[in-house]
């Protein structure tokens, strides 16, 4: 036993490892397989040892077989066994095995959870780094949801390391758990602005990767990611910003317009060739987008065509390639620009290097004009002939075949010359596009009812010659062809010249060496040609000859009635038999011939692709339905003969219904035929097309155009099917030349004659000169069918979208607030798992409080975009009035005249119900509608991202000085009202910002003076909304004054770059009916606060409301104070004076208020990592404090919203019913809570380095939850 | 997005396949064979990017490629990705491999495929380009390393046999590198 023991590590000793097998396998190379059998055989024993090392090493063996091709699926429990090693060199191996063969049907995947889990939260950052790296390669639907927001947690890690395998990983998890993409985007876009450059590329990466697939959900992350491309230096960034730009500028024009400026510049100035590749791809999707031009739109266009150009004649292959690809962009849309580089695009197709030849086929599609086609298409054709492997050969057919049916034919003049084109390919060997040659045949022949006489010759000796294609069994592909002559044979056979020979050709016993779908349309087309032939043959009298014909028939048939293929044998027989029954017939001299004739008669039409699915549900016809009565589960047995008769009842009721329909459909055909008839750009089908079918049998009142003499109609040799010369094709080219010159030679004899009339020399112009397009006549009168569509018709477009596509589930959108539902499941319990746990929303809320700031802001913006929405309308009533008002003159804005309208409309708008709008896009539209220039979008991008726009400006805006705080409010109605005009005129948008601009200067400059009045038109043209949560500051009959909330929102806003100022909102309301002006606001200030008053006025001097109010409308106004300390809470007296104004007579009024500054309101919501909190706390310079509240009933995560939301925290960890919170006062004093819940109390530790200030927030917090 | 890295030499025997998406190990093995195909027939001084895989990727796609000595890395990548870009990264992961492997040959490679794919999954995860400073790659590699020997160090086992001494002869067969390209 102990033998055993030992000889089984000595064994081990002698183990092979991973080099050794390698080896192994190197020195057997001839039987390779067997030596590995034995090796597989020695890891399932090592795999079966309690030695983890040993397993370790196995595994690590089982990986490299696997990437040999060998199935190590039976391993995955033993793979699992190592990943859960406590060492870190077996768990990589673990790991690393893993991520190469478990996928989502792996069963034991469902064990890992756990370890993962573990690992994610190991306090070794490799082991999380080795698990995320795994879990990225095998993630799991469950997988993701279980570890959703472990990993979330770990987005915000204190090392860059570990944040940015994290952020990148969560990608993985969006794809397969799409729930926790809404709960998880903030965080993840808190991470653009990472300070680690790694981890701000991986956020990029993934966002740039959703928002590749659903752009429309990330417009709103334009400006973030604008100041990011301006402000980002490294390349791998830049590229997959401009990239994303790319894919969201089809989706908002006037973002390309402000693109266009620093993508310019970018292309100037870089060195790297990849960046100015992606600016260049870019800058075109830009102009692509731009349906309308802007001024220097041509010449961003030359640039990049210039720079592609730069590239595309470098030596570097690769840039010679992008180089083209980028100019196929640029062809869809601006096709001229790119035709002036004719000459380097031909000179592409001769480059040696297969792909650059691929992508110059891809532009020349661009490049042909009627003019050029034939010269283009010899070339290629010569260039098939030259082609050594098929996949290149193939590839020209298919282009040749693209460039010469795009756009309905457009380009083709002379169609006998498109058809021996074809006929020409057909020679080509081996090639897999039998069928688009063939689809390309019947198509021409019969959209081009012109050519149906050449294609049917041309058709006949290829049928004739059937032996050469299907030759040898190589060519089997380029059979299809013979589907499409036997058809089009058939279908036409009144053309045939020789009818009886080519039913003879598609007679033949070789016939049955073809594919069963081929030989089908043979045995159907052969008795159509029967009946062309009995048709000709009994108009002779010769009765012999027909009967002869049925014998051929009858003798031929029997071969495909034995036929192994369903369909032919079917037809075969069907068509035997009527033969047999035609020549019962003609041997009684019956004339047959005329109702032979008959069972083919009509013009089969093409049908328009998707035309089945455009056909509308008519009216009453409800396909969900049941068209029985469901069988009820209930049913009983006794029942059922009820149930049978309830059954046939809707059948009663169907035919009434369809005549219904059919009555309807009618007069909506009617109807719709109208309106084709009256559109000019509605092609109209021929008129025969539709009536053929009932009238007339036959084809003789088809109007068959003239065929324009003027081309020789000799078709040159067609029996010979390989003439010996030049290629039938080219002797077309050399006809249509001369065709062309003798045209050309016809017109300009007519304009001598014109001249010679007219006896002025001035037609010189239009002398020779290069022919232009319109010159070319066609060589066909050439008369397109129309593919028919089912009457009603649906436009749609949406058919092509895949409904398997897994981005589609992602597509969310990302604007809206979190409900408290969404959350990211957190571990629990089986057993303790409740439908909605309270742990697991608190879960949620962390995640979401983690912006507190930005969120309520959002609401809060919402509210007021939604009234703003409401309001636009009758605003612009409103404005145009005004407009008109201002015209009078200033002083009419005391304004009598328009006053009752003004009123209605204002109640109206307070009325409207808000309705759901975007408040991110309003946004965009803000900082869309901005100037693009580069240093005012970072003040711009702040604005339309951080905060409600008058708050954002005001703590942003680097020019609002303090000491004039009427001007920072003037900028903010100002660049509000800006964005609500722009909105809608976008034209004026210049204009506005000299405006503004000149405005912001005045003030700047005196200040003073005429301010009021211009503040006036400023504030009748935008009155802001009133918040709902303002709190109530003083009112009298005349006049409301409502301060922010400070429980709700930021009413009192801290400035951080201004470490003791504080802006105050008002809103003030006008009640009575009078017209309000002359306002001023007046503070008595205290020693520790000051309103800032502008420079020259006394400390008791009061600050000028800067706008009047008419009646019913109420403004905001913003005040700023200085602070000097902001440790306890302030409260000023103030007072406000204003002139009420009615028709006859005005008085002077005053209210008196009281502003109550809390301490919470110095706080500001700032995120903090949790390292950096752990540092903060063991510092020890904070000072301790503590407050208990009692009958707390609420759940814990609802208290820490509350506290994030009222009093300006951020919650920095949370776990279970414990949460560490921050929050910075704006003079920098850390606040730092740690919240815990037990049953009804929950008890607060606070620290702070200033404990009065601590304080005083405990017991504003304490208050908060005593209200509740 | 990348879908694959393969690395195969000239014979088209495979050195490292990483598939970002699953497939079973016989389809694995045809896309190597078949991208080898593709790869192999192209000549040296023709562009590195390569469109019509048959059995990976599909029009989206493109196979971008370098060919060193007697190694062809080749990326499978769809339009998300730049062009160049990936290049640039083929070029880093060379480089960073030379770094850890100290002029790094074919037979490096052949035998220590596990540190190839740990040197890459540096680089690369989940399909996704996660670092692209080759120094920061070296940085976090040789940390694990340390990681790996300190553990091996308190346990015997049998993985740290020097498994080379005979390869370190060979090493005939050094890259060489197309720097030209480097500074893009």
């Amino acid at each position: 036993m102990a033998l055993k023991i030992v000889k089984g590590s000595i064994d081990r000793m002698f183990d092979k490892n991973l080099q050794d097998l390698v080896r192994g396998i190197r020195n057997h190379k001839e039987d390779e397989a067997k030596y590995i059998s034995t090796c597989i055989d020695e890891i399932k024993q090592e795999l079966k040892q309690d030695n983890i090392a040993v397993k370790a090493n196995a595994v690590c063996k089982l990986t490299y077989l696997q990437m040999l091709g060998y199935d190590v699926s039976w391993a995955a429990f033993n793979i699992v066994e190592v990943m859960s090693s406590s060492k870190f060199t077996y768990k990589r191996i673990g790991y690393l095995a893993a991520s190469q063969c478990f996928h989502e049907s792996t069963d034991v995947i469902m064990l890992t959870t756990n370890q993962i889990r573990k690992d994610l939260s190991s306090p070794n950052q490799y082991d999380t780094g080795v698990a995320l790296t795994g879990l990225s390669c095998f993630v799991t639907p469950d997988l993701a949801r279980d570890l959703a927001n472990d990993i979330m947690t770990l987005m915000s890690h204190t090392k860059p390391y570990i944040r940015k395998k994290a952020v990148l990983i969560m990608y993985k998890v969006f794809l397969k758990y799409p729930e926790s993409l809404r709960p998880a985007f903030p965080r993840l876009k808190e991470k653009l602005e990472d300070p680690d450059p790694g981890v701000q590329s991986a956020a990029v990466n993934v966002i740039c990767e959703l928002a590749r697939r659903n752009p429309k959900n990330y417009l709103s992350l334009a400006p973030l990611f604008f100041k990011l491309m301006t402000s980002s230096t490294n390349n791998w960034v830049l590229i997959k910003i401009i990239k994303l730009f790319g894919a969201l500028t089809p989706l908002e024009p006037r973002l390309g317009k402000k693109l266009i400026e620093p993508l310019t510049n970018l292309i100037h100035s870089t060195s790297a060739m990849s960046l100015l590749y992606e600016c260049v791809n870019t800058v075109i999707a830009v102009l692509i987008s731009l349906s309308s031009g802007m001024p220097n739109h041509s010449a961003s266009i030359q640039l990049c065509v210039q720079k592609l150009r730069i590239l595309i004649e470098d030596s570097d292959q690769n840039l010679k390639y992008l180089g083209l690809l980028a100019m196929s962009k640029i062809l869809k849309t601006h096709p001229k620009s790119v035709q002036s580089h004719k000459d380097l695009i031909l000179q592409c197709l001769d480059d040696k290097d297969e792909s650059i030849r691929l992508r110059a086929l891809d532009l020349l599609y661009g490049m042909v004009s009627k003019k050029n086609l034939m010269e283009i298409v010899k070339k290629l054709m010569l260039h098939v002939d030259k082609a050594e492997g098929t996949t290149y050969r193939d590839e020209l057919l298919t282009k040749i075949i693209d460039i010469c049916s795009q756009s309905n034919y457009q380009y083709i003049t002379n169609f006998e010359w498109y058809i021996s084109i074809l006929v020409e390919l057909t020679r080509l060997e081996g090639t897999r596009h039998g069928h688009l040659i063939a689809s390309q045949m019947l198509d021409v022949a019969i959209r081009v009812r012109a050519i149906r006489v050449f294609a049917v010759a041309q058709m006949a000796t290829l049928l004739d010659n059937a032996h050469l294609l299907t030759g040898n069994m190589q060519r089997m592909g380029i059979c299809e062809v013979l589907y499409a002559a036997a058809w089009i044979c058939g279908e036409f056979s009144e053309h045939l010249e020789n009818p009886m020979q080519t039913l003879e050709a598609m007679l033949r016993p070789k016939v049955a060496t073809l594919p069963g779908h081929i030989q089908a349309v043979y045995v159907q087309n052969a008795a159509k040609l029967f009946a062309t032939v009995l048709k000709n043959q009994e108009g002779n009298t010769d009765s012999t000859a027909a009967q002869e014909t049925s014998q051929l028939m009858i003798d031929r048939l029997p071969l495909f009635v034995q036929s192994a293929n369903l369909e032919v044998q079917e037809r075969a027989s069907c068509i035997l038999q009527l033969v047999k029954y035609i020549q019962k017939l003609q041997q009684k001299d019956v004339e047959v011939a005329e109702e032979v004739c008959a069972l083919f008669a009509g013009e089969l039409n093409p049908v328009a692709p998707k035309a089945q699915k455009k056909v509308p549900v008519p009216e009453g016809l409800d396909l969900d339905a049941w068209i029985n009565e469901p069988p009820s589960e209930s049913e009983s047995e006794d029942e059922q003969p009820k149930a049978i008769f309830a059954k046939e009842e809707p059948k009663h009721s169907r035919p009434r219904h369809t005549e219904v329909d059919e009555k309807e459909l009618a007069r909506r055909r009617e109807a719709r035929k109208q309106e084709q008839a009256n559109n000019p750009f509605y092609i109209k089908a021929s008129p025969s097309s539709q009536k053929a079918y009932q009238e007339a049998p036959g084809v003789e009142h088809i109007p068959v155009v003239q065929i324009d003499l003027s081309v020789p109609l000799k078709v040159p040799d067609i029996a010979v099917f390989r003439p010996a010369g030049l290629p039938m094709s080219d002797q077309y080219v050399k006809l249509e030349e001369e065709r062309r010159q003798k045209e050309r030679a016809d017109k300009k004899k007519k304009e001598k004659k014109k001249r010679k009339e007219k006896r002025s020399g001035r037609g010189r112009k239009h002398d020779s000169g290069p022919e232009s397009e319109e010159d070319i006549t066609p060589a066909h009168m050439v008369d397109i069918v129309t593919e028919e569509m089912p009457e009603n018709a649906l436009p749609s477009d949406d058919d092509d979208k895949d409904p398997n596509d897994p981005h589609k589930a992602l597509d969310i959108d990302l604007d809206k607030p979190l409900a408290d539902s969404e959350k990211l499941p957190v571990r629990a319990h089986r057993a303790a798992e409740a439908p909605k746990s309270p742990a697991e929303d608190g879960e949620a809320e962390n995640a979401a409080s983690q912006e507190p700031k930005k969120k309520s802001s959002k609401e809060k913006r919402e509210k007021k975009k939604d009234k703003d929405r409401d309001r636009k309308k009758s605003k612009e009533e409103k404005k145009k009035k005004k407009h008109k008002h201002e015209e009078k003159g200033e002083d009419l804005l005391g304004g009598q005249a328009d006053e009752p309208v003004v009123q209605s409309e204002e109640t109206n708008e307070v009325a409207a119900l808000p309705t759901s709008t975007s408040a991110e896009v309003s946004d965009l539209d803000f900082w869309l509608s901005n100037a693009p220039v580069p240093s005012n979008t970072q003040e711009a991008a702040t604005v339309a991202e951080a905060a409600p726009v008058p708050e954002a400006a005001s703590g942003t805006a680097p020019d609002s000085e303090p000491e004039e705080p009427k001007d920072t409010e003037m900028e903010e109605t100002k660049s509000s009202k800006h964005k609500k005009k722009k909105q809608k005129k976008e034209k004026e948008e210049k204009e506005k910002k000299k405006k503004k601009k000149h405005h912001h200067h005045h003030h700047h400059s005196d200040g003073g003076g005429e301010e009021s009045v211009q503040n006036g038109t400023v504030e009748e043209e935008e009155p802001l909304p009133p918040m709902s949560n303002y709190c109530l500051l003083a009112e009298n009959s005349y006049i409301k004054m409502m301060m922010e909330d400070a429980d709700e929102v930021y009413d009192i806003q801290g400035n951080l770059q201004d470490g003791s100022q504080v802006v105050v909102s008002v809103i003030f309301e006008n009640k009575c009916d009078s017209f309000l002006k002359s306002m001023e606001f007046n503070v008595l200030d205290s020693l520790n606060s000051k309103l800032q008053r502008p420079e020259g006025s006394g400390p008791h001097d009061g600050l000028t409301v800067p706008f009047q109010l008419p009646p019913g409308v109420s403004n905001e106004a913003r005040f700023v104070f200085t602070v000097q300390s902001i440790v306890m809470p302030q409260k000023l007296k103030g007072t406000l004076t204003f002139i009420v104004k009615n028709e006859d007579s005005s008085t002077h009024e005053k209210l008196d208020f009281k502003l109550h500054f809390t301490c919470t309101s110095y706080l500001i919501t700032t995120p903090c990592y949790s390292d950096a909190f752990a540092k903060l706390l063991e510092s020890g310079d904070l000072k301790c404090s503590s407050v208990r509240l009692e009958g707390v009933i609420m759940p814990f995560h609802h208290l820490l919203a509350r506290i994030c939301f009222h009093h300006h925290f951020s919650v920095v960890e949370r776990i279970d019913s414990c949460a560490s919170m921050y929050s910075r006062s704006i003079q920098g004093h850390h606040v730092c809570l740690l919240v815990k819940t037990s049953g009804q109390t929950v008890s607060i530790d606070a620290k702070c380095d200033e404990p009065t200030l601590l304080g005083n927030v405990l017991d504003e917090i304490k208050q908060t939850f005593s209200q509740c | 997005m990348i879908k694959a890295i393969l690395i195969f030499n000239n014979h088209g025997k495979p050195r490292l396949s990483k598939f970002y998406e699953h497939y079973n190990e016989d389809t694995e093995q045809q896309i190597i064979r078949e991208t080898f195909h593709l790869v192999s027939k192209r000549d040296e001084n023709v562009c590195n990017f390569l469109e019509g895989g048959m059995l990976i990727g599909g029009s989206d796609y493109k196979l971008i490629y370098r060919h060193y000595a007697t190694l062809y890395f080749v990326f499978c990548v769809d339009s998300s990705e730049s062009e160049l870009g990936i290049l640039d990264l083929i070029q880093v992961f060379v480089e960073t491999l030379d770094k850890c492997f100290e002029n790094v040959c074919e037979l490096d490679l052949i035998f220590h495929v596990d540190k190839v794919h740990n040197i890459l999954a540096e680089m690369v995860m989940g399909g996704m380009v996660l670092e692209t400073n080759m120094n920061e790659i070296i940085t976090q590699v040789d940390a694990q390393n340390k990681m790996e020997k300190s553990e091996v160090m308190c346990f015997v086992t049998f993985i740290n046999q020097c498994p080379c001494l005979d390869i370190c002869s060979m090493q005939g067969h050094c890259f060489a590198f197309h720097t030209a390209s480097a500074s893009r």
